[in-house]
């Protein structure tokens, strides 16, 4: 039985592979397909770098989720650097993820199929996401 | 007349978990080796009764006796033997065999759970029998046995309720799989014609058949016909756009055809410039500019001198 | 992780292992650069068949790649990206505009094949 959840640092980028692949050897035994457990890994890779570029580091923590009898993974990527100063633009950043132009938000929205976000300036950010299995 | 031995019944959280009123775990384990003893001795009886049982409820209605006489050996034993050790990685692993087996067969879940809890109670009766003698070592015997009785029945109902669930998603797959056709027409050249109305979900199975279709197919031109579409959101209208976008990283170009205008109007909307996107009117032009891209000389039937 | 970079005559070929981290892409990027110069190719393809996950620095850095090699005289073609791979790097918004992409080594050839013969 797989854990229910793991949790993952997220300090330097060689952090960013290991925890992408827990994302997937977990959406694999939660039963997702393999084509949505690459869309689950791209999610989190984006995630563990928004992390690293913006705050340095912090964690993501991936687990199994419920509702009914919907099965889903979750993740959970946080961090206490800076903040967000304007949640909206952010999400409004259009398509491009290259280079400096933006956290890649809008992105990692399309690939999950629910999205959140909380940030504080000065007290950090927690994007929480959820992809259900079909 | 026996007092009904009030079983509060207790799944067995981990695996040395006896039950709660016992002297100590020394006592319980011996009780254990007794009692499967006693199931052993009597196990061609104690199965033939079940058997019995099964037939008289009319469960594993799709399997014929011998199959069901093989099957309630197998697992006899295996009940047994989970009793005797403690463990249940071997029964899970069994029940996940049964259920691959019977699944196929049309065997659902309230057959199996059935008749795992009719073995229980074939067995907790001739326990009753044997011990009716000695009430205080048949209740002693009795919290030995029902919470390993009852975690038994609970591996193998959730063993069979998880393949039947897997079963279940192939399934459904391979029915999305042969319900929207991505047709090879000639060598490297898929059509894809979509028809009718696209919600997204469909519109993304439709985007991963295709992919995969380049790839097999080892395809260079795509045409996507969707004459057949009255009208499309802005998400499906995405979608179409992404579609040719992870085309092209596969080394295949898309031609739309059929495009309405409402349609077009919907991909200006969305910011797409139809300039770059390449658009035949209808399928038939479409399949002629993708033959010509592939290098196939499109002839006329009479040859000029 | 090292990426092995093979000579195939004029072109050089790159083929992913499997996940590289990012110190793995910028070794990459470097190495093919003097490669390049060294055997003065006209022609990179990377393979990227071994590539699970393509996300926006692995996409970045391809294209710079290319962009490199481009300034050195060369032209750049990515093979082997996987249907789901694509599938995601699309919803990401990466389309590596501006990158030549073929199916596969062999499919990559023959692009680097044609475009050699016309401009010659």
């Amino acid at each position: 039985m797989p854990a229910e959840e793991v949790e993952v640092a997220i300090s330097s980028d060689q952090d960013i592979v290991p925890a992408r692949q827990k994302g997937r050897t977990m959406a694999i035994e939660l039963g997702f397909s393999s084509g949505d457990a690459t869309l689950i890994a791209t999610a989190i890779s984006e995630l563990a770098r928004n992390i690293l570029s913006y705050a340095r580091k912090g964690k993501i923590v991936l687990g199994r989720t419920q509702v009914a009898s919907r099965v889903g993974i979750q993740v959970v990527a946080s961090d206490k650097g800076p903040g967000i100063p304007d949640i909206g633009q952010a999400l409004r950043d259009g398509y491009s993820t290259s280079g400096s132009l933006g956290l890649g938000l809008p992105g990692v929205r399309r690939l999950m199929d629910e999205f959140s976000i909380t940030s504080q300036p000065g007290q950090g950010t927690t994007v929480v996401v959820k992809k259900w299995r079909q | 007349m026996m007092a009904k031995r009030d079983s509060g019944s207790q799944v067995a959280g981990t695996r040395n978990n006896q039950g709660e009123n016992l002297a100590g775990t020394e006592a319980s384990s011996e009780l254990l080796r007794e009692l499967v003893a006693h199931l052993r001795q009597n196990r061609t009886q104690l199965r033939e009764e079940w058997v019995s049982r099964i037939a008289e409820t009319r469960l594993l209605t799709a399997m014929t006796k011998e199959e069901i006489f093989a099957e309630a050996t197998s697992v006899y034993d295996s009940y047994v033997e989970a009793l005797e050790t403690e463990t249940f990685e071997a029964l899970q692993a069994y029940a996940r065999n049964l259920s691959e087996r019977i699944i196929p067969r049309g065997v659902e879940t309230h057959e199996v759970v059935g008749i795992v809890l009719l073995l229980r109670d074939v067995l907790a009766r001739s326990l009753f029998a044997k011990y009716q003698t000695d009430f205080k070592k048949l209740n002693r015997i009795l919290d030995a046995y029902e919470p390993a009785a009852n975690r038994i029945a609970n591996t193998v109902a959730i063993s069979f309720v998880q393949e039947r669930e897997r079963v279940i998603r192939q399934q459904q797959e391979a029915i999305r799989e042969l319900s929207t056709p991505v047709l090879q027409v000639r060598e490297r050249l898929l059509i894809l014609p979509i028809i009718g109305v696209i919600d997204p979900q469909r519109a993304r199975q439709l985007t991963e058949q295709l992919l995969r279709g380049i790839r097999t197919n080892r395809a260079k031109v795509v045409v996507i016909d969707i004459t057949g579409v009255a009208a499309m959101d802005a998400t499906v209208a995405n979608h179409l756009v992404q579609t040719v976008e992870a085309s092209r990283l596969l080394g295949a170009t898309v031609i739309v055809t059929g495009l309405s205008p409402e349609i077009a109007q919907t991909l200006v909307t969305i910011g797409v410039d139809l300039g770059k996107m390449n658009t035949v009117g209808d399928l038939q032009g479409g399949i002629e500019q993708a033959e010509r891209l592939l290098g196939y000389k499109v002839v006329p039937s009479a040859e000029p001198r | 992780m090292e990426v092995p970079i093979l000579k195939q005559g004029e072109f050089l070929i790159a083929t992913f292992q499997a996940a590289l981290s990012d110190a793995d892409l910028n070794h990459l990027r470097i190495g093919l650069t003097q490669q390049v110069v060294r055997f003065r190719s006209r022609g990179v393809i990377v393979d990227v068949t071994a590539m699970d996950v393509m996300d926006s620095f692995a996409s970045r850095t391809l294209r710079e790649i290319a962009h490199i090699i481009r300034l050195r005289g060369a032209e750049t073609v990515i093979v082997g990206i996987q249907p789901e791979v694509a599938f995601a790097m699309v919803q990401l918004g990466l389309t590596l505009e501006g990158v030549a992409t073929a199916l596969d080594l062999e499919e990559g050839l023959a692009y680097l094949n044609e475009k050699f013969k016309t401009t010659d």
